[in-house]
């Protein structure tokens, strides 16, 4: 609650009185390692069925567990970007249960001691910040796949995942809506992209989250908890709150009561539905692995990641705030992914770096987003993009022109100082020639002359048709002066 | 009784020097084996028999003999306990789950055993999973004791789990073999079988490829028929393996170095809690003995109190199933190992196929370590287990300030009738009472036959050292057995045909 | 410390042994003769004693993170009770 002091209240109407979704994580990132966390089997993703398996992955008898030092590093260093402790003595547990692609019987985790005790994560919202407390970050072993669709009376198991390290986040349960927990998920992901840590691919399944969801009157104590297992993206994670949210208020507003519950969320149609094969109470006999020895980390080692950390998402957003005066919004959009600041500062190159955010923002973001791409295969680069603002601010281009310039270098590539000469682009600041545009529009349309005496405003219309005429090349200024100065004259005539 | 061939009776020393003197073939000494192993069938000691292996692996060393590069085991033949993974080999653990499994690996420790020139004559029948102190648990059938009662045709067991192993050896099939002691399963059968049982200190031979029973206790050990035999294997046997987190990175020591330096000025601790009310006396009557020896070759004896000893088997039998439940959940008939048929779902599947695949000892050891484990009784158990541990522990590491070794009986009684034991689970957990708090506290130890009961079986004496200081623990072994001089043997009432 | 038949089914259920009803009651009865055997425990004093997490002096040994493994699915399904396509086999599971 403490980080929720600050936040308007942002309540559910149910059909009797308001709602409050408590909404806590568990997200689980793939630390990107070459070889398991246990073995030395390969963690590349999409390869043939059972071909990166060790015999300790496969729990073949007598086989026994020897930890990744890289594996521990990632924890310790993505522990770091969350601010959190790192537990000097950690312990691996064995939760124990029985499932096909759990080869061992039991999972490798740890249960009391995880590596990394408390740490935050800080929510950039359109109007607001908001702070998430982590609970803890463990280490833990992935499981394989089953895969139910290959046969009518069979499960078919490949057990390539199985014994992948996984980083298990624990949030408190700090987000009050579905908003908040997309930001959180976000914001995680930027972190661990940063920290080179995972690589945050939700398609791929190296980031997984599950969602914690409980409703409550105002000022109640928190309710009864639901886990939505496996909700894989950031759309789905704000879909699943809100279905699971609006779910429970009306189980309890018929006055029914929630069962604690692992839930299944699916995607086709944005619910969620109970599992039937978790429906049996869990006792997982946790107990420390006696195959392995409790891990000890030196304090020179955390001081040594530490040096290595890079610039996280929080305090490049602070810098760019403040050494390119760029709103707080603008920074914290940029900031989200390194790629993208990285992007950004070689765009603002010597050149004004609010236009350069405004123009990111707007024309490079909306295109790629229209064509769904990411920054990393963005068609052009952020110095062909300092080139287009340097000519619009220098005035060799129009702002309207640039744009085109953009679309044009989008499409068909090149460099966009060629293609402004090349095609002619260059901005009319020839009097004489905008002169004889003006004559022009001015000579076509009489009746719009005469209402400009009662209309003023109709001056913007002949800009745009000014404009036109000259294929958008003629400076705007230049033409607005220019007709005013010529409709004065008109007037008087 | 005559002996058929004299390359039977030869120690693992013996059968060195006779290999590199070329007094004897590498591969008539593995057929002197293989003849003896087929001639005593009746004690059921191999699970399974590897005549081509072994045969092969000893044309090999006869070459290396001839090539005068002999590794440190060339040529000798070995039996390996079934729970050994060999690769390539049937590895079944003594249970019905894995009678046919042959695992597509080696362990490190029968790894290290080929790589220094031994042979494998076969896979020796067990407890099943290791669980049991008589070898009657086995999926395969009871192991019998070459020994016999003085006049007796009764069986007796050849205590367990290593009960094949200690039967083959004793019964002259092989010169020495390889066992594993989780509460005892080296010592206690070495012990009533007559021969020498050393279980290392935890984390001297690798565990990997060692089906697990219970990971913080099981380990690795040599069956011989002479201490030097127990300090050969040893040394073959030991050493650090980085694909097992709990063996231990120190440089092996040359065990067989040493030995006959006797036990002047070595101070020898008798625990007094090892004096069990009920025990035969001929077991007091031995270990006084046995102090005596060491005593006259000049050790100094020390009352000792190890005052936790007492609750060391109620430790021992809530942490052994508790990992054991953990460790034994693999066996589930999905990748490997036996698979009900016709199961409908795979709860059925599971349950069906744990219930076919383990015998009633494994079940109930699996049952009590998931009880133990569960919910609401974790912490009563499990972790105060683990408590009275570190005081069993410490217990010793205090009586290590006053004296280098221990010396206790190996057992509270000789090798008893078949099926005399096996309906009391609790009677017949208490055959490890001398053995098992060293399991606890990961010491090494080693039994050596001392001396028959009235009745004519063997009995041994333990004798117990810090961590890692095997090459005292065989030392003062090793006057016990110049002391005790056993020259007794089985009659070969097997081989009567 | 004594278990009865419900629990007895419960702790089968949890360690996936199938025990038919004649053999719930002996197995019971056998499960409290070793219970209460280890009963005693309940006696000693450990108060402040921490529980042993490993009788090895050492540290945890840590792996590079190299692929040497992994690739041999011929050897890892050859003890497969069924397998398809190199995939292990199992009756349908239901989500």
């Amino acid at each position: 609650m403490s980080g929720h002091a600050e936040i308007t209240a942002q309540y559910i109407r149910g059909a009797q009185g308001d709602w409050e979704v408590v909404v806590g994580m568990e997200v689980h990132a793939q630390v990107l390692s070459k070889a398991k966390l246990f073995s030395g089997a390969s963690t590349a993703f999409g390869g043939e069925p059972n071909t990166q398996v060790s015999f300790v992955d496969a729990a073949m008898p007598g086989m026994l567990p020897v930890i990744n030092r890289f594996c521990v590093e990632q924890a310790i260093r993505t522990g770091l970007g969350l601010k959190a402790r790192i537990n000097r003595t950690s312990v691996f547990d064995r939760k124990n249960y029985f499932y096909p692609d759990l080869p061992a019987g039991y999972q490798i985790s740890q249960y009391k001691h995880p590596i990394v005790g408390e740490g935050e994560v800080l929510l950039d919202l359109p109007k607001r910040t908001v702070r998430v407390g982590i609970e803890r970050l463990h280490l833990e072993q992935d499981a394989g796949k089953s895969l139910h669709d290959q046969h009518p009376d069979h499960s078919h198991v490949d057990l390539n995942r199985a014994g992948v390290a996984l980083m298990e986040i624990v949030s408190k349960p700090d987000m009050r809506s579905s908003e908040e927990a997309a930001a959180f998920v976000k914001k995680l992901r930027a972190i661990v992209r940063y920290l080179g840590t995972c690589d945050g691919n939700m398609d791929e399944g190296s980031l997984r989250a599950d969602v914690n969801v409980s409703v409550r009157r105002p000022g109640a104590p928190l309710g009864t908890r639901c886990e939505v297992k496996n909700v894989n993206s950031m759309r789905f994670i704000a879909q699943a709150v809100e279905y699971e949210a609006r779910r429970q208020i009306e189980i309890l507003e018929g006055g029914g009561i929630i069962h604690l519950e692992t839930r299944l969320f699916d995607s086709k149609s944005g619910r969620t539905r109970a599992m039937r094969s978790k429906e049996e109470a869990h006792d997982y006999r946790y107990f420390p692995d006696p195959d392995l020895l409790p891990l000890v980390i030196d304090e020179a080692w955390i001081a040594e990641i530490a040096d290595g950390l890079p610039e996280l998402p929080d305090d490049k957003k602070a810098r760019f705030i403040r050494d390119y005066g760029i709103s707080a919004y603008d920074a914290g959009v940029i900031t989200a992914e390194r790629e993208l600041a990285v992007y950004y500062e070689e765009l603002a190159q010597g050149i004004d770096p609010k236009a350069a955010a405004n123009w990111l923002n707007n024309e490079v973001l909306g295109r790629l987003n229209r064509d769904g791409l990411a920054i990393s295969d963005c068609p052009v680069s952020a110095r062909d993009n300092n080139a287009i603002l340097r000519m619009m601010d220098g005035g060799t281009i129009s702002g309207k022109i640039a744009k085109d310039v953009l679309d044009i270098v989008w499409t068909e590539g090149g460099d966009p100082e060629r293609v402004v000469q090349a095609r002619g682009l260059l901005q009319v600041t020839d009097t004489g020639a905008i002169e004889q545009a003006i004559e022009a529009v001015i000579a076509s349309n009489p009746d719009k002359v005469a209402a400009l005496k009662t209309k003023p405003n109709l001056l913007g219309w002949f800009v745009g048709q000014v404009m036109k005429q000259t294929g958008g090349k003629a400076n705007p200024q230049a033409v607005n002066a220019l007709l005013q100065k010529r409709i004065g004259i008109a007037e008087k005539g | 009784m005559p002996l058929p061939s004299a390359a039977t009776e030869f120690t693992v020393a013996d059968a060195r020097q006779a290999l590199r003197s070329g007094k004897i073939s590498a591969v008539e000494l593995a057929r002197a084996s293989l003849q003896a192993m087929a001639a005593a069938r009746p004690l059921n000691a191999f699970v399974t028999e590897t005549p081509e292996h072994a045969l092969a692996m000893a044309a090999e060393s006869d070459r290396r003999i001839a090539a005068d590069e002999p590794r440190p085991l060339e040529g000798i033949p070995l039996a390996i306990k079934d729970l050994f993974c060999t690769k390539g080999v049937r590895t079944t653990a003594g249970s019905r789950i894995l009678e046919d499994f042959i695992p597509p690996y080696e362990s490190s420790v029968t790894q290290n055993l080929w790589d220094c020139g031994a042979v494998l004559l076969g896979k020796t029948n067990m407890d099943e999973f290791a669980m049991g102190s008589s070898n009657e648990t086995s999926h395969f059938g009871p192991v019998v004791n070459p020994w016999r009662a003085r006049d007796s045709n009764q069986n007796v067991v050849p205590g367990g789990s290593s009960g094949g192993s200690a039967a083959a050896v004793a019964a002259r099939l092989c010169p020495a073999a390889t066992g594993t002691d989780t509460g005892g399963s080296i010592r206690q059968p070495a012990a009533v079988s007559g021969i020498v049982g050393l279980k290392p200190t935890y984390g001297r031979c690798s565990r990997r490829g060692i089906v697990a029973f219970a990971s913080s206790l099981d380990q690795a050990g040599p069956m011989t028929r002479s201490v030097r035999d127990a300090a050969i294997l040893l040394n073959a046997m030991a050493g650090m393996d980085s694909r097992d987190s709990t063996c231990v990175d120190l440089p092996v020591p040359d065990h067989e170095k040493g030995i006959e330096q006797g036990v002047r000025g070595l101070r020898v601790g008798v625990p007094r809690e090892y004096r069990i009310e009920g025990a035969p006396p001929e077991i007091d009557a031995l270990w006084a003995k046995g102090a005596e020896w060491l005593r006259s070759q000049g050790a100094e004896i020390v009352d000792i109190s190890l005052p936790h000893t007492r609750h060391a088997l109620p430790v021992y039998y809530i942490v052994a199933p508790a990992e054991a439940s953990s460790n034994l959940a693999r066996y589930d008939g999905v990748r490997y190992g036996r698979r009900a048929s016709g199961a409908r779902d795979v709860m059925e599947l599971y349950e069906r196929s744990r219930a076919e695949g383990f015998g009633a000892e494994v079940r109930r050891r699996i049952l009590i370590g998931t009880y133990v484990l569960s919910a609401g009784y974790y912490d009563a158990n499990y972790v105060r287990a683990q408590k009275v541990r570190t005081l069993i522990a410490r217990d010793f590491d205090e009586a290590f300030e006053r004296c280098d070794v221990l010396l206790t009986p190996s057992t509270p009684g000789p090798a008893f009738a078949l099926g005399a034991k096996s309906h009391d689970p609790v009677s017949m957990y208490l055959n490890d009472v001398f053995t098992v708090t060293v399991n606890l506290a990961g010491l090494p130890a080693i039994s050596v036959p001392a001396g028959l009961t009235k009745t004519g079986l063997p009995l041994g004496l333990q004798v117990i050292g810090r961590a890692f200081e095997e090459p005292i623990v065989l030392r003062a072994a090793h006057a016990i057995e110049q002391a005790a001089d056993f020259a007794a043997r089985p009659n070969r009432w097997w081989d009567a045909g | 410390m004594s278990v009865d038949e419900k629990t007895v089914r419960h702790i089968a259920r949890l360690a996936r042994i199938a025990l038919s009803d004649e053999q719930v009651a002996p197995m019971a009865d056998e499960l409290n003769g070793i219970l209460g055997w280890i009963e005693q425990l309940k006696d000693v004093d450990v108060s402040g004693v921490p529980p042993l997490t490993s009788v090895v002096a050492q540290r945890l040994r840590m792996r590079e993170d190299i692929v040497t493994e992994g690739d041999e699915a011929e050897a890892l399904m050859s003890n497969a009770p069924q397998a398809e396509d190199r995939f292990f086999v199992v009756p349908k599971v239901v989500e």
